[in-house]
């Protein structure tokens, strides 16, 4: 058949089952995105005949003889097209993944010439197709507004300005290539047999009939990988999380765990082979629930284990990590106090829904070298973990990602790259693995569930006697991110407050159902909104304003941040402190408008409405504990020219913006003079990576003292040269001015040759950051549905790098929380994900999230680079509880479960 | 997504095309088909190349093709005579899918799914339409599409048979109609999909959707009470249970919104 794409004409056959988006992909057009392959997410629109469609639901063979447009085709970064130059200039985008599909959305219902929405008022409905689980979408209304949000800065004086993300112009015209956005000749292509069991011993396994099939290359079984056990999370060190691993294992733990592996000419026909794998399980006793897991009598999963190899704490109890102490006398404070309130509160299974999933390619290098690109947070550690499994060593290895299509955390696990490292020494030729969306919601790590106790006592006065919260996690069959996720959960929030008895009991268990692993927040989000639920419970007992017990209770500068117990060796210092400005800038806000009803949006009116305020805490570690370590090099080997060599992978963190920004404010040079070469085990020396919201106050940091080096090095040339002291020079875009005239730049590396300079960081000391969320709400007491009046967040970020950056990681981890505190539960029956497509798991769309007023704390960092503090994923952790008190506020009753759905909100008011 | 067991596609140009080998499905737009794996599917026989006119008005109604896509029939302009219109751009709009996928998906497609949720169930069964059915032998017979789908993902569709038109009475286009509908989010897949009908004789016809395993129907010879009205959706006992909502919050907001467009048509 024949048709065009982008005014070109195309020769092709399709497969009969093809679909339009694998048919353009095939020809090379890699701008047609993969979010959920299903026709939900909308990443891969296309314009056939000029009418936007989800090219992955569209039958391939229907195109002959029509005419295509993709997003590229619509306007080139020197020539684009008028909604294309507004996403750009509004900064309407963070990893980018979705932006395609957005576009050409978009340009199908704005004004041509403008770019600008024709009926504002229908966006929500037009844009129901489109997903993005980064911005929160406000940057995309704007951009549809024709709003400017990102400027230029002068040459030295990007720091602290909305400078645009160095990408823009290529991402949303569709130029910027993602993990799989590349040509490989005679990629061979991997699937998973997965176990129908959640548990079970398997038996034997007949790979005959599949290897028999024309185009299968290999079926690797347990009994084809290395005897190593590992974890699938990744950390600095490789002794944070549980050895509990094996890449095939002859005991499958959950439903849907690889049972083998089929390489293959083609995804389908290695599809096809995975079916005709004969496996013999016996099938063994399983356990789904967290609390059953670790009593007496419970199915050992990893009885075969021990605490000291394999760092389980108590495989005996299903329980893989634990933290159980007490600081003073809790149950005498309790008994003392004037006010007690207690609760039990739990969390849903959520999913990260990154909208481009887990996927890597792999193959030998010329010089036989394991190559893999990879779409995740970590590269350098998935290099070292995979020369751990396979016994190389570090140079034989090689893995690096392009831009990444979102993370959130799920992208900090070790889930495609053994399966191909495996594939491809075996075989020798490239192989790729990529996930499924339905892999993504079954055998990818979820956020933890987390049942909470929590009990407040306290004085007349207000002031916490007694905090004492018991946790219990399900990590599921695997043990990734258990510990880390736990220990950090009750960590900040716990410390958060100035108590002088405290107890904390928690303990990581062990289940059949999928592994739970890191999520935004890292175990914060979970407990936050257990405690500030419980302190508004205290607040409303003690008829104290909620704001007003925050400020009685919370640790202010010179006070220790305990949890349970003594905390001798700790990193984490106040390098600044902002949350007595937050609580003001929150308070100030909710006065702004009046009583419970929020003047800014329409009120829904009715007898059966209620009206609510509410509002919680948050507090972060700025930097993971225990290192976080990182190499960077900044070069010129070009007059004016910078190269940055740093490990961060960029995934919508905005930390390539960041970068750029400390090494041009650094070099007195413009922004388009830094080259940021990133995320690659071969262009940078080391970086642990981009997870912890490390990316600006460590790598950055580095960046900036690199850069600093860099700079002190070419005035010092200068100097010499001119023949003048290096405090008379200033290094300027092109030139080092001196009293003696300006020496250009490209003298002093005729003289010098390249310049380099390196640097150094190991993450500590650590400071605290700081979130206040509040929010007023209507909930209509018939249908249970919760309506946002009023949603205002005050940060304390320290000193703010790139508004508008930060505004957008405020606005994505509001829009990501709500989406957890209001909608997204992933179903499970039997350890069986039910829930595995984007339309039955509800991520957050255009209709769900309203703007959130957002306002900065004014403080200086003593210890990030220039002032700052990180900001990405902290925003999240206030939302649920903020939302909860809020609701509670309205209805008179509290929910104590999350997601707050219109179900069970109805259900509080009809018991 | 790729149907990778898919091994043949052949359109269908005349109605002997629709003789179906083992394996074989037909597909109308194809937007639901190709959004899962079909590991049962090995052929696919499209619908589109039949040249059906999406879209008939005659003497006794409206014949809307089964092959009508959804943005098709929201366009649809109104007759004089016909209050029942704004029913059928509500249904359009309470599709789960965007309005890219209007432009694909198909009226029959959405009906022969039998998805609680699928709002073409919806419409046509509010307005006591008839699916034009073309048997294996040549012939065709005519099921009211409210019987026509029995459960979820069921229909009484016999092996080989296919839909060929949904037919809607002059009467209920001449009705007036009242809409309500809710998910658990916004704009999510809907929970509870509720039309009152009411004729021009005065009687009414309640249906509900979306919060059933099938549509479920309430004929009452005259307006009914609040009273009336709740204890008619009492008689029912089994809410659909998923990931859209719990069936004890969906009995209730059905009963609710049942309640309102009885309350709209009065007035």
């Amino acid at each position: 058949m024949r048709f065009s794409v982008n005014g070109q004409s195309v020769d092709a056959s399709a497969a009969p089952g093809q679909c339009l988006r694998t048919l353009l992909r095939d020809h090379e057009h890699y701008e047609v995105k993969k979010g959920c392959d299903a026709g939900d997410c909308g990443a891969c629109t296309v314009l056939v005949e000029g009418s936007p469609v989800h090219s992955c639901i569209y039958p391939a063979a229907r195109i002959d003889g029509k005419a295509v447009t993709t997003v590229s085709g619509l306007g080139t970064p020197e020539a684009p097209h008028p909604v294309q130059a507004n996403f750009a200039a509004a900064g309407a985008f963070q990893c980018g993944f979705c932006t395609a599909g957005m576009v050409v959305t978009a340009s199908a219902v704005t004004d041509p010439s403008t770019g600008v929405a024709t009926m504002p008022d229908q966006l929500a409905s037009q844009f129901k197709g489109n997903l993005c689980r980064c911005t929160g979408y406000r940057s995309i209304r704007d951009a549809l507004a024709g709003t400017v949000n990102t400027c230029d800065a002068p040459a030295g004086q990007a720091f602290g300005v909305s400078v645009p993300a160095p990408a823009g112009k290529r991402i949303v015209t569709g130029r910027e290539p993602y993990t799989l956005d590349f040509t490989t000749r005679s990629v061979l292509h991997l699937a998973i047999v997965g176990s129908p069991h959640a548990h079970a011993r398997i038996m034997a396994i007949d790979a005959s009939r599949a290897e028999a099939l024309a185009g299968v290359r290999a079926v690797f079984t347990h009994r084809d990988v290395p005897d190593v056990l590992f974890s699938t999370a990744r950390h600095e060190s490789r002794l944070d999380d549980p050895d509990d691993t094996r890449i095939l294992d002859p005991i499958v733990r959950f439903r849907g765990q690889r049972v083998a592996a089929v390489v293959a000419d083609t995804l389908a026909i290695a599809q096809e082979a995975c079916r005709l794998v004969e496996v013999t399980y016996d099938e063994l006793p399983s356990v789904f629930d967290a609390h059953a897991a670790r009593s007496p009598g419970a199915p050992l999963l990893h009885g075969d284990k021990n605490a000291d190899t394999h760092r389980v704490v108590d495989p005996e109890r299903n329980v893989v990590a634990e933290t159980h102490g007490e600081i003073g006398d809790v149950d005498a404070a309790l008994n003392a106090a004037t006010a007690v309130v207690s609760g039990t509160w739990t969390t849903a299974r959520v999913s990260h829904v990154a909208l481009e999933t887990h996927a890597a390619r792999g193959w030998l290098d010329d010089a036989g070298r394991l190559t893999i690109r990879t779409s995740s947070q970590i590269p350098f550690l998935v290099r070292d973990e995979l020369c751990h499994i396979f016994g190389l060593d570090q140079e034989s290895v090689r893995v690096f990602t392009a831009r990444v299509g979102g993370g959130f955390g799920g992208k900090q696990e070790l889930l495609t790259e053994d399966l191909v490292a495996l594939a491809v020494l075996r075989t020798g030729l490239p192989v790729q693995y990529e996930f499924t969306r339905e892999d993504e919601f079954s055998i990818a790590p979820c956020r933890h569930p987390m049942t909470i106790d929590v009990t407040l006592g306290a004085g007349a006065d207000g002031v916490l006697t007694a905090l004492d919260v018991d946790v219990l996690t399900d990590t599921g069959a695997y043990g990734n991110h258990a510990a880390g996720v736990m220990f950090h959960g009750c960590h900040e929030s716990v410390a958060l407050y100035r108590c002088a008895n405290k107890r904390v009991n928690a303990e990581a268990v062990y289940t059949n159902n999928l592994p739970s692993g890191a999520f935004r927040g890292y175990g914060l989000g979970q407990i936050i909104f257990a405690i500030e639920s419980a302190m508004d419970d205290l607040a409303r007992e003690l008829q104290i304003d909620p704001v007003e017990l925050r400020r009685r209770n919370v640790v202010v500068p010179g006070d220790p941040m305990l949890v349970n117990g003594p905390d001798h060796d700790s990193d984490l210092q106040y390098g600044s402190y902002g949350l007595d400005q937050c609580l003001d800038l929150v308070d100030k806000a909710l006065a702004r408008t009046s009583g419970n009803m929020g003047d800014d949006v329409a009120l829904p009116s009715g007898p059966q409405w209620r009206f609510g305020t509410g509002m919680a805490t948050a507090m972060i570690a700025t930097i993971p504990p225990r290192g976080h370590f990182t190499e960077v090099s900044v070069r010129t080997d070009e007059p004016g020219v910078y190269t940055v060599g740093v490990g961060t992978a960029e995934f919508g963190n905005g930390t390539t913006t960041v970068h750029t920004q400390f090494a041009a404010s650094a070099l007195g040079t413009d922004v388009s003079h830094i080259r940021i070469e990133q995320s690659d085990t071969d262009k940078a020396s080391y970086d642990t990576g981009a997870f912890g919201s490390a990316g600006s106050v460590v790598a950055g940091k580095a960046v900036l003292l690199a850069a600093e080096r860099l700079r002190d090095q070419i005035v010092a040339a200068a100097a010499t040269m001119a023949g003048v002291d290096v405090t008379e020079c200033l290094l300027q875009p092109d030139a080092v001015a001196t009293p003696a005239g300006p020496i250009p730049l490209a003298d002093i590396l005729h003289a010098y040759g390249p310049l380099s300079a390196d640097a150094k960081g190991d993450g500590s000391p650590r400071s605290v950051a700081f979130n206040v969320h509040a929010f007023k709400v209507a909930v209509d007491t018939v249908t249970g549905e919760v309506q946002i009046l009023q949603s205002v967040q005050a940060v304390d970020a320290g000193v703010i790098i790139n508004p508008e950056q930060l505004r957008g990681q405020v606005e994505g981890g509001t829009a990501q929380a709500i989406g957890g505190a209001l909608y997204e539960e992933m179903h499970l029956d039997q350890g069986t994900v039910t829930t595995r497509t984007l339309r039955n798991y509800h991520v957050p769309q255009w209709a769900d999230v309203p703007d959130t007023e957002i306002y900065f704390a004014d403080t200086v960092d003593a210890l990030g680079p220039r002032g700052a503090k990180s900001m990405s994923e902290a925003p999240y952790n206030p939302i649920a509880p903020a939302l909860a008190n809020a609701i509670r506020d309205a209805i008179g009753v509290r929910p104590y479960e999350l997601p707050m759905s219109r179900d069970r909100i109805w259900r509080l008011l009809h018991p | 997504m790729d149907l990778t067991t898919v091994t043949s596609l052949r359109p269908a140009r005349a109605r002997a095309d629709l003789v179906l080998a083992p394996g074989e499905s037909v597909m109308g737009g194809g937007s639901w088909l190709f959004s899962e794996p079909q590991l049962e599917v090995s052929g696919l026989v499209d619908l589109m190349d039949l040249g059906w006119p999406p879209i008939t008005v005659t003497p006794d109604g409206l014949e809307i093709a089964a092959t009508c896509t959804i943005a098709e029939l929201r366009a649809m302009e109104a007759q004089p005579t016909w209050h029942a219109h704004p029913l059928f751009a509500q249904c359009c709009s309470a599709l789960l899918g965007s309005f890219k996928v209007w432009n694909v998906a198909t009226v029959g497609g959405n009906i022969c799914l039998a998805l609680p949720a699928g709002p073409m169930t919806s419409m046509a069964s509010a307005l006591d339409a008839v699916a034009v059915i073309w048997t294996p032998d040549g012939s065709e017979r005519e099921v009211p599409v409210a019987h026509l789908v029995l459960d979820v993902r069921t229909t009484g569709l016999a092996p080989g048979e296919v839909v060929r038109s949904i037919r809607v009475p002059q009467a209920s286009l001449e009705a007036t109609t009242a809409f309500r509908q809710i998910a658990l989010s916004p704009l999510g897949r809907s929970a509870a999909l509720v039309i009152a009908r009411r004729n021009v004789d005065g009687s009414v016809v309640l249906t509900v959707t979306a919060s059933t395993t099938h549509p479920v129907q309430w004929r009452f010879a005259a307006l009914p009470s609040a009273d009336e009205v709740t204890a008619a959706i009492e008689t029912h006992t089994h809410w659909y249970d998923d990931a859209h909502g719990a069936p004890d919050w969906r009995a209730s907001i059905t009963a609710e919104l049942a309640r309102q467009v009885v309350a709209e048509l009065a007035v």
